[in-house]
């Protein structure tokens, strides 16, 4: 089908897409989110095409490459329509029985099913499994269904649907009305309600206004927008679009970061199947209405991400933050009324038009509605992509979803709101997550980074690795943000090597406070976070850096010593030949020892010991 | 030249769109020469000194040539907290390059990376295209060794 002229057009598309597809078709769909991918899971959707040829089961198989199913520890996955039955780190050579047993043969292979570490339970459907049954996926719930690169499976769902019924059946007014009774807050991180922006750029005087979709997700361990913008670009531009109508903005721009080339490949062929559908560009369906959508890539600076530093970027200066004495709804892109939310927001809005405002506010707690997609990694056993309802606790996300910590070590902190955020310690684990419940213990929501440490972190060490991130990725136009992070920095460094000294801490409280007050911008302005949040809690760490020259962590290299347990070393000598630095001595066939002058802390030999005899002291 | 004659094209020679023009120069030669930047310059009507401005903002941007394979180490968050400072650090002894620099044959670059988004696998170690998940201090010297095997094979062709 060509251009669509009316809604009713669209809404005949999509019943037409449905009549030619048979729901009990058997069909294969391998997740080719960049977190399989890295698992090799190309290589086993190729394997799929090539079977299912040889065997001549085009007809009879459908196969379909997804979008991230959020489960990454466990890839690649690959999930078998109707029976919806859940196979993890597939192989291709798995393939030709999958075919055979699965598809054709209606049997289960037992090793390529979840099994629970903990109960040992096996589940043959996604969402049976623990992981999946505690989240809520309003967002990334799609993804399973839909080939990106196929416009119509979005359609099929009722995609463009929300975005029709706005634009006929809504005023513009109404649909901000419906986004500000929702308090849909900014995913970005900073939780500002978005329908008030939307309002303000929308009063903004000027005839000319835009819309931007910050894809710039720069916070180190968080890819959820990259996951959506992969999965499911069409749910982005449908409520950018919307977004776009409500506010009076003829032109959208989704600047998107240049390390996510599968998400600005996927993005773009979907502009353009949205394009030829009529979706956008011309006289949308009809209603007079003219959308058009601009992709721009980033170039690798954190800074950038920030909104007027990305509308700098866009305009053709260095993405560099600017004053905002003037908000950039009202004066942004080339001075124009700009509205700027994250990727996470905008895919929201359809939701929200779909259900109202009321139906929406029922998930999340009060004043925090919808859902969170977060990024559960680091020290837990079911790492991935989790979407749940705000003011679920901590202690649900980490042990229900997460798994727990692996080789059972303790949980210690979880980092939120990546560089501008703080650790929340074990201790706070029945803490509601949510926007005001962070804030209030001294963290922030952030983008949803969600990093899990146990005993085995140094919470020093975290503080120093933040702060050696914003020094390099400051701008440098604000000399409490450049030098204030230098200097921070260094202080860490030399309290991670032992040097540090009893009025380090009142010094680096003294240049947080520089930092936080005297900062152009949030990275500047949040940048002390981090170290304070773990001064906080963790002050304990820091006394035994600076009084004891004590890593109780064991991670900080200047700090600690290997050594070879002389009952347990058998001599095998594997350590020896490995060492980089010919610390090792001794004779094969008996116990090692360790040359501690020669030894970097490399950890090669502790990797490398099959008995366990080195230590760490 | 006539690589970035046609880039110039694609994007209508407007200089508001120097960021994308810059990286798909970047790109195509694998770094920004004097040369490029010059030319750039002249037909943009932009100053050589914002250019030069940008070229050394951005990460993604060089202006020495990159290695012929080049070790981006994963330093986020999460692979940092699985010990993806040993992994740098060893590739940091190996090659004798630190982030950001190329060994003297061209054959190997070295960068860290915030993030790849990959952070079940971490620590990851991307090259080409290509991920390497759970790497370690110990498992450097076998992708070194791949590596340098594929490097002395195409000096041969």
């Amino acid at each position: 089908m060509g251009r669509l002229k009316t809604m009713a057009e669209l809404e005949k598309l999509q019943a037409e897409i449905l009549k030619k597809r048979n729901p009990e078709t058997s069909c294969v769909t391998v997740c080719l989110g960049t977190g399989c991918q890295a698992y090799n899971s190309r290589a086993v959707y190729d394997a799929f095409v090539k079977e299912i040829n040889t065997r001549n089961l085009t007809e009879k198989i459908h196969l379909k490459g997804t979008g991230c199913h959020g489960f990454c520890e466990q890839g690649p996955v690959v999930v078998i329509f109707p029976s919806e039955i859940f196979y993890r780190r597939v192989k291709p050579e798995d393939v030709p029985r999958i075919i055979t047993d699965t598809v054709l043969g209606g049997k289960l292979i037992d090793e390529l099913l979840y099994q629970d570490p903990v109960s040992g339970q096996k589940y043959s459907r996604e969402s049976e499994i623990p992981f999946y049954r505690h989240q809520r996926r309003s967002l990334l719930g799609q993804n399973m269904l839909i080939d990106p690169g196929d416009i119509d499976d979005y359609i099929a769902l009722g995609g463009y649907q929300n975005f029709a019924k706005a634009l006929s059946k809504m005023t513009p007014e109404e649909v901000i009305e419906e986004v500000k009774k929702a308090n849909l807050r900014g995913r970005g991180g900073a939780g500002f309600p978005a329908g008030v922006k939307w309002e303000t750029t929308s009063n903004a005087p000027g005839d000319k206004k835009y819309v931007i979709v910050n894809a710039d997700e720069g916070d180190p361990g968080a890819y959820m927008d990259r996951s959506l913008l992969e999965g499911n670009p069409h749910l982005i531009l449908e409520g950018l679009a919307i977004g776009a109508y409500a506010i009076g903005a003829d032109e959208g721009y989704v600047y998107v970061r240049q390390e996510y080339p599968l998400a600005v490949k996927n993005l773009s062929v979907a502009l353009q199947q949205a394009e030829k559908y009529g979706l956008l560009g011309e006289n949308i369906l009809g209603s007079g209405f003219n959308f058009k959508v601009h992709i721009k890539r980033g170039a690798g600076a954190f800074v950038s991400g920030e909104s007027s530093a990305l509308v700098s970027a866009i305009e053709g200066r260095v993405g560099e933050p600017r004053p905002k004495h003037i908000n950039t709804a009202v004066k942004g892109l080339r001075d124009r009324p700009t509205n700027l939310n994250n990727v996470e927001t905008w895919a929201n809005v359809p939701l929200i038009i779909a259900e109202g405002a009321e139906s929406y506010k029922q998930i999340g707690s009060a004043n925090n509605s919808g859902t969170k997609i977060f990024s559960l990694v680091g020290k837990v056993n079911n790492s991935g992509l989790v979407e749940v309802p705000m003011g679920i606790t901590l202690r649900e996300i980490i042990y229900d979803i997460g798994g727990g910590i692996p080789g059972g070590k303790k949980f210690k902190a979880v980092q939120t709101g990546g560089p501008s955020g703080g650790c929340i310690p074990a201790t706070y684990i029945d803490t509601p997550v949510d926007f005001d419940h962070l804030t209030e213990l001294g963290s922030m929501m952030g983008s949803g980074g969600m990093i899990v440490m146990d005993e085995d972190t140094c919470m020093v060490d975290v503080a120093r690795y933040f702060m050696q991130f914003l020094k390099e990725e400051s701008c440098g136009k604000c000399t409490a943000c450049r030098e204030g992070t230098k200097r921070m920095y260094a202080i860490l460094e030399g309290i991670t090597r032992g040097e540090g000294s009893e009025k380090d801490i009142e010094l680096l409280e003294d240049l947080a406070w520089g930092a936080t007050n005297a900062s152009l911008c949030a990275l500047g302005a949040t940048a002390a976070n981090p170290v304070l949040s773990t001064l906080k809690y963790f002050r304990d760490e820091y006394e035994a850096h600076i009084k004891d020259k004590k890593c109780p962590a064991k991670v900080c290299k200047a700090l600690i010593k290997y050594t070879i347990d002389q009952t347990i070393c058998n001599g095998c000598g594997r350590c020896q030949k490995l060492c980089p630095e010919n610390a090792i001595t001794g004779e094969l066939k008996s116990p090692m020892t360790i040359d501690t002058e020669r030894c970097v802390r490399c950890g090669i030999c502790y990797d490398a010991c099959r008995y366990g005899a080195i230590n760490i002291t | 030249m006539a690589k970035i004659e046609q880039i110039l094209e694609k994007y209508g020679s407007d200089p508001a769109e120097i960021q994308e023009i810059l990286l798909d120069v970047q790109e195509e030669e694998g770094y920004l020469s004097q040369d490029s930047l010059r030319l750039l310059s002249e037909k943009l009507s932009l100053p050589l000194s914002k250019l030069y401005h940008m070229a050394t903002f951005y990460e993604a941007l060089s202006l020495k040539p990159l290695g012929r394979y080049q070790f981006q180490v994963c330093t986020g968050t999460a692979c940092h907290v699985r010990g993806a400072s040993r992994v740098l650090d060893e590739l940091n002894t190996e090659l004798k390059i630190n982030p950001g620099e190329v060994t003297p044959d061209l054959n190997f670059g070295l960068k860290t990376v915030n993030c790849v988004g990959a952070c079940a696998l971490g620590p990851v170690v991307v090259v080409e295209g290509k991920y390497y998940g759970n790497m370690s201090a110990l498992k450097v010297k076998d992708l070194l060794k791949h590596y340098a095997k594929l490097a002395k094979a195409e000096q041969k062709n």
